[in-house]
This record gives structure tokens, C-alpha cells and sequence, in this order.
């Protein structure tokens, strides 16, 4: 069974951010993406497979090859999920960082 | 500005760590965990109680203009060593999220530089994801109440 990916689990696996990395530049064949990773080819190809099924990757035929590349659209859509979380502690962050550095201890 | 504060969330896991630099001497960064109307300034609560000792206990609650409590939440500190560690947990009660267990980590990195490393652990991996959507969430409902706001108006 092939369970529908969450997007937001896609690029919390480090190994598909890398990926993600490297595609951001050029659109590159599964086998040139395999090139920059230690893990076996099949299990880089399941990542390929999980991004592109959460379309943060698309596919082109070119000849006989298929390159990969970032779906832009996509990607925007989850830089903007996370951030929220990130921000409210960065909001929080930066509020203590104020208030301390102007703190006198008291007697 | 780029955000000082990382999180990472690995896939299918049930926890993340969120990290943080600050232009704080470790001792003030440590305080502003310890002492409640600072904990209450920037955690931007009220702080019912806080007792920053081995078996103690905090409590903190949010209320509105009409003075409606709208967030309440409460844990338990199982760990405490000054300018070192807390290890608390941490539940927002009234709702459904499990109570969930947190590892601070302060260091030192120069005489006015320090380092926090939070390291959240949930209850399963479902539970975390639903943590980390919730500002999105809220965001989203505030979009959505502005612009009903807006449409309001219009009628």
C-alpha cells in the first residue's frame, strides 16, 4: 500500500533536503543525484519517489533520461508551513535576549 | 533578518530540538528561565507559580481582555541544575495534546555568548507533527478571522 506522504514529513527527512539542495541549481537524472550520496541507489530512489509524489520534485523526459527538478510553487508552500513554529520561538527568543540585556538583579 | 532559532525535525520521528544563540553571559540567559516576571515577560503568560528546584512545579495561564483564561498549561521539573540543565514537562491543559517531556541544555560559548538546546520529546510522531502545525494553524484562523472581519465590514 502507498500511503499518501505528508509534505511536511517529505522534507523533515535529512537526505531528502539534500536532494532538494542539490536539484535547487539544475535539474539532475536519478542517477547523477545518487552520485552525491553514500546510501544505496534504491533507497535514494525511494526519496526521489516520496518528493515526487509530494510534487516538491517534477519530472522531464529529455531523450531517454528523466531529470529531476524543483517544483518551486511547492517548496514555497511548505518554507511558509514551518516558519510560523520557527518564528514564534524566534519572537520569544528575542524578547528574553531584550529583557536581559537591559536586566539589573535586584538587591 | 534571518532567524537566530533552528529547529530540527527529522522524518518520522517523535521529537525535535530547537536551538538558539544569544548575546547573553550564560548566567542571564539561565535567569530568564527562573525568575516568573521574567519567564511571564517573554513567554508572554502569566505565571501562577514556578518553583525552579528538583521536584517542583510551574504553572502558567494566558487570559484575554475580558479576562478569560485562553491558554493554561502546567508541568513538573524532574531536573534542575543551575546554568546546566532543566528537565521539565509540559502539558497545556483543556486540550488534547499529550503532556510532553522537555530537555534544556544552557552553555556557555564566551563570556557574553551563550547557547540553549531544547530537545522536545512527544508522544508519537502524529502528536509532534499536529505541535509543529499548530502556528500554522493559528495563523491561518487569524487570516481567516481578519478577513472575515473585512467581509463584515463590506455588508
Amino acid at each position: 500500500m502507498n500511503l499518501r506522504r505528508d509534505v511536511f514529513q517529505a522534507i523533515a527527512d535529512p537526505t531528502r533536503r539534500a536532494i532538494l539542495l542539490l536539484v535547487a541549481s539544475q535539474s539532475m537524472t536519478a542517477g547523477a543525484i545518487a552520485a552525491n550520496f553514500d546510501t544505496a541507489r534504491p533507497t535514494v530512489s525511494k526519496h526521489l519517489q516520496i518528493l515526487t509524489e509530494c510534487e516538491l520534485l517534477a519530472q522531464e523526459q529529455n531523450g531517454r533520461e528523466i531529470y529531476y527538478h524543483l517544483n518551486l510553487n511547492k517548496m514555497k508552500e511548505i518554507a511558509d508551513f514551518l516558519e510560523p513554529f520557527r518564528k514564534l520561538w524566534d519572537d520569544r527568543f528575542n524578547t528574553l535576549e531584550t529583557i536581559m540585556k537591559n536586566y539589573t538583579p535586584k538587591e | 533578518m534571518a532567524l537566530k532559532t533552528r529547529i530540527n525535525a527529522e522524518d518520522g520521528k517523535q521529537d525535535l530540538v530547537i536551538t538558539r544563540e544569544f548575546d547573553l553571559p550564560l548566567a542571564l540567559l539561565f535567569r530568564a528561565y527562573t525568575e516568573p516576571d521574567i519567564v511571564a515577560q517573554w513567554m508572554g503568560t502569566n505565571v501562577l507559580k514556578l518553583d525552579s528546584i528538583q521536584h517542583g512545579s510551574y504553572q502558567f495561564e494566558t487570559t484575554d481582555a475580558q479576562g478569560n483564561v485562553v491558554f493554561r498549561a502546567n508541568g513538573v521539573i524532574h531536573e534542575f541544575v543551575p546554568e546546566q540543565k532543566i528537565t521539565r514537562t509540559f502539558e497545556m491543559e483543556n486540550t488534547s495534546f499529550p503532556v510532553q517531556l522537555e530537555f534544556l541544555e544552557f552553555e556557555s560559548l564566551s563570556d557574553d555568548t551563550s547557547k540553549l538546546t531544547m530537545h522536545i520529546v512527544y508522544k508519537s510522531v502524529e502528536h509532534r507533527d499536529q505541535v509543529l502545525k499548530l502556528p500554522f494553524a493559528q495563523g491561518l484562523n487569524m487570516a481567516y478571522n481578519r478577513l472575515q472581519d473585512v467581509v463584515s465590514q463590506l455588508n
